[in-house]
């Protein structure tokens, strides 16, 4: 399996993210794109700002590919994840997967996306027009 | 032993900044989890949080080094 783990503050380019998992030995892809909703709770969202503890959060994706890629046979396996200041549409986080078959697929993808975001140290703050708040922060 | 900490997320505001020094009392991760939740009560607010040594998420037994990278990881929301 080949894997592509990558923390931006540049905007994420979701078509080449596509490319870079075609392979001749997939039968699908599967993508996750993560993108600003514009409300949490009825409250507006004016931007939302990203902040990652870089070294330990590619080591941290790293795992997650590992274990991903023992549960699943992954032809690739691509995480690129957006640091800095996003405005309400754009893209935080985009997964892809590529593998023979559509049930690995699946399920790979959603693996990644939702233990990243139990496992790698990465924070968001939502600035609303009112004040703001670091998500998950408190109970 | 002196420490130097590194903050990030709201750990960075209760801190008021990105690292910190303070002399650890003890030498393991819980050690070090007491010591900063006397310093910063608002620690303790938290949902939770984890130390990280050396990029890597530590038990609370761990025996830390004066080399070691430390930092603190408050709740994770990335994604």
């Amino acid at each position: 399996m080949e894997t592509q783990i990558i923390i931006s503050d540049k905007a994420l380019d979701i078509q080449s993210c596509i490319e870079w998992v075609r392979s001749p030995q997939s039968g699908g892809i599967d993508v996750f794109i993560g993108t600003v909703r514009d409300s949490t709770k009825g409250k507006r969202v004016v931007r939302l700002e990203f902040e990652a503890y870089e070294p330990m959060a590619l080591k941290e994706m790293e795992k997650i590919a590992a274990q991903a890629s023992d549960k699943w046979p992954m032809q690739r396996l691509l995480i690129h994840h957006r640091t800095g200041v996003l405005a309400v549409g754009d893209v935080p986080v985009i997964i892809a997967v590529s593998c023979a078959h559509r049930d690995a697929a699946f399920e790979a993808c959603r693996f990644v996306i939702d233990t990243l975001k139990q496992t790698v140290p990465i924070w968001k703050k939502e600035i609303f027009e009112d004040g703001e708040v670091w998500v998950a922060a408190h109970p | 032993m002196k420490v130097s900490v590194l903050a990030f997320g709201i750990a960075k505001d209760i801190f008021g900044g990105s690292s910190v020094e303070f002399q650890l009392d003890g030498n393991t991760a819980a050690d070090l989890k007491s010591t900063l939740e006397r310093q910063y009560p608002r620690l303790k607010q938290l949902r939770s949080y984890m130390i990280a040594v050396n990029n890597e998420y530590a038990l609370d037994e761990l025996i830390l080094t004066d080399t070691d990278e430390i930092a603190i990881i408050p709740p994770v929301s990335g994604g």
